[in-house]
């Protein structure tokens, strides 16, 4: 029963699909259109609510697919199907023959320039979540320069009726806050403020890092928006927020601006899916045949989702998600 | 600052303006703020530019005022902007160009609602017929008087004269450009650059040789706000909020104010004698104020239009050293003096400001 299986996307969510299916007898293939396996979370350094090393889960992980047929740098750019199943063309001019694919093309990050109020691209020291990340892991970047006063945004292209993004990225609350205390870990002596809409501490030891945040690293959490960002002589940045809980504008003057930028569909894969005949939710990711009994099924038999590219989702969520399609795959070869 | 990044939004946010043939509209309160700003902006498309800019006596207020004090609904408003509209028509013009900042943001909200509700539209064709037996039509384009001295600002930079440059150091004078709200906060894609770094007036600064300052409170409101001013017990915010913004422009000492909005100058420039006589503080060089002018007053001095004939001395901040700045010359026995010679009386100097 060697039926190839073909996972599009090489994150959490495909290696972990592939794991699954290959300790069920069948044969995943995955296609990276990059030149690694791992996805966004190879891209980060420490993992919230414990600050467990990403790399510690990455490395675990890509051992487990290392017998895996993958593709990286590559992408399918054309896909059929007929009675035998699907018929993928690769962009290196393989053609590679499935019973069943699986889109676990995750997730791109919400482009901050888009936010143009908060100055991104334009003001030097207003940075991403996910660049912030890269320092954390490489310890380099010229805007964090013993900083004395650091600010975050939540909710950066989400819950935001203006860029058309009115759901929940689900982790950028927990991830502001594990990386304000990083922050202060580093610099103790800066003052740190994190400016959110409500703190979505849904998971389990997530309320614990909120309590932990302000108790052990005296994180101001102001309940309120940033509306604007400006630069000064200095080139120090300017911005003005609303704490809704005093009922009070303020004004601040800050070093280094975090902005905690949401998860968006990932729309390089828009053809292909347009070619399966999957569509997308009001949220713009991939639908799914039914939220609670068909989470990983789609409207195409034979074709699975999984991961973030139906909706934000933290890693475990993901990682979840990846087990349960293993289990819809083996059941739909074996119906 | 990253200028690439402002650059990229500024290409962004173009829009395709027609060339010529314009049904031109005034402000309400332009003409008794500054007089000779709207005299001015035909003087240079008709006859500097030789553009077809038509307006006819029987316009009236687009109501915007009264709108955004509450004192009228929208509907009147729509129904008095529809007259407008149809006086357009009925002269032969798909074109329209206002001069106010407040009603190129009120038509253009009204344009908006009415392709939204098109039940809304044809209630508003109905109390037109009604109220003024006029046949309901709409412009083919809309546009505000700055956007035409952007599009033209390198023809006129061509007959420039006097350019926003320090004769005396060679320098580019430094400006703050100040939008009117109503420009593009609440419909981004209609301005130039959008809501946040609007292009229209930096545009007009480049072109004419001039650098522009970005201050901490650049997006804030001039003061003026409607409400923050009409209503007397609330002038207090009004000022305050001026005061707020020549505190942080004040370390670039800029030498310039250029707006776009019937109101913004006339605060920019009347609460800083306010603020100089309440705290005797000034924001300029030696005891002056910083010069607030309109597009059209800027335009007209950089073309060599005399400062006096620009009604530069209705200004509360003096202009004598800005011209001196820019090698302009004038005669100071001309200052006061209307149409034909006439004396219109020197005005009484105030104490901490300084004037000439």
């Amino acid at each position: 029963m060697k039926e190839n299986i073909l996972i599009i996307g090489g994150g959490a969510a495909g290696m972990e699909a592939a794991t699954q299916l290959q300790k069920m007898g069948l044969t995943p293939i995955i296609i990276e259109k990059s030149e690694a396996l791992g996805g966004h979370i190879a891209q980060w350094d420490r993992l919230f609510p414990a600050f467990h090393p990403a790399k510690d889960v990455v490395e675990k992980m890509l051992g487990q697919v290392k017998d895996v047929k993958t593709y990286l740098n590559t992408e399918v750019v054309d896909i059929q199907k007929d009675n035998n199943g699907f018929h993928a063309v690769l962009s290196n001019n393989e053609t590679i023959d499935a019973k069943a694919v699986i889109l676990a093309t995750g997730f791109d990050i919400f482009k901050a320039e888009r936010k143009q109020e908060y100055g991104y691209g334009i003001y030097n020291n207003v940075m991403t979540s996910v660049e912030l990340e890269k320092f954390f892991r490489t310890g380099k970047d010229e805007r964090i320069n013993n900083p004395k006063k650091i600010g975050f945004v939540h909710c950066v292209g989400a819950r935001d009726v203006k860029v058309c993004n009115t759901y929940c990225s689900k982790v950028c609350c927990t991830t502001a806050l594990k990386q304000a205390c990083e922050i202060k870990e580093m610099f103790p002596d800066a003052d740190v403020y994190t400016f959110y809409m409500d703190l979505r501490m849904f998971g389990p030891g997530y309320e614990d890092l909120y309590l932990k945040t302000q108790k052990d690293f005296d994180v101001k959490c102001v309940r309120g928006r940033v509306c604007e960002v400006s630069e000064d002589m200095d080139g120090k940045l300017v911005i003005k927020a609303e704490d809704t809980l005093f009922g009070k504008p303020l004004k601040m003057t800050l070093d280094v601006l975090v902005l905690m930028c949401a998860m968006e569909k990932n729309k390089s894969i828009d053809a292909i899916q347009q070619k399966l005949g999957i569509a997308n939710n009001n949220d713009g990711f991939m639908q799914n045949s039914d939220m609670y009994l068909g989470m990983n099924n789609t409207a195409q038999d034979g074709v699975f989702v999984a991961g973030a590219c139906t909706a934000p989702k933290s890693l475990p969520d993901t990682i979840g998600e990846a087990r349960s399609v293993a289990t819809q795959v083996y059941n739909y070869i074996n119906r | 600052m990253i200028v690439e990044g402002k650059q990229k939004i500024w290409a962004d946010y173009q829009k395709d303006i027609p060339d010529d043939h314009y049904f031109y509209v005034r402000s309400c309160i332009r003409q008794s703020f500054w007089p000779a700003s709207e005299v001015t902006f035909l003087d240079i498309v008709r006859n500097k530019l030789g553009k077809d800019f038509y307006e006819n006596e029987y316009h009236t207020t687009c109501g915007g005022i009264a709108y955004h004090s509450d004192s009228i609904p929208q509907e009147t408003a729509m129904t008095i902007i529809a007259r407008q509209f149809a006086l357009m028509h009925e002269s032969g013009y798909e074109n329209y160009v206002c001069s106010c900042i407040t009603s190129f943001g009120l038509y253009t909200e009204t344009l908006e609602t009415w392709r939204e509700f098109p039940e809304l539209e044809a209630k508003i064709r109905q109390y037109l017929w009604d109220s003024c037996k006029k046949e309901f039509a709409k412009p083919k384009y809309l546009a505000h008087a700055s956007d035409m001295i952007y599009k033209f600002r390198f023809d006129i930079a061509k007959q420039m004269k006097f350019p926003l440059v320090n004769v005396k150091t060679g320098k580019p004078l430094k400006v703050v450009e100040h939008i009117g709200c109503h420009y593009s906060k609440m419909f981004p894609s209609k301005g130039f650059g959008g809501a946040e770094y609007p292009y229209v007036l930096v545009g007009m600064v480049e072109a004419w040789g001039g650098e522009v300052v970005d201050y901490p409170e650049r997006r804030q409101c001039c003061g003026f706000g409607f409400r923050q001013y009409f209503v007397q017990a609330n002038r207090g915010y009004s000022e305050s909020n001026t005061h707020k913004k020549f505190e942080s422009m004040e370390p670039y000492e800029p030498d310039l104010i250029i707006t776009n909005c019937p109101g913004c100058p006339y605060f920019l420039d009347r609460w800083q004698y306010v603020i100089a006589e309440q705290t005797g503080k000034t924001y300029g060089k030696d005891g002056y104020g910083i010069p607030a002018l309109t597009y059209e007053e800027v335009a007209g001095l950089v073309m060599g239009y005399d400062p006096w004939d620009l009604g530069l001395q209705v200004h509360q901040v003096a202009i004598e050293p800005l011209l001196e700045k820019m090698g302009i010359p004038y005669d100071p026995k001309k200052k006061y003096q209307g149409i034909n010679g006439k004396d219109l009386g020197v005005p009484q100097c105030p104490m901490h400001i300084k004037s000439v």
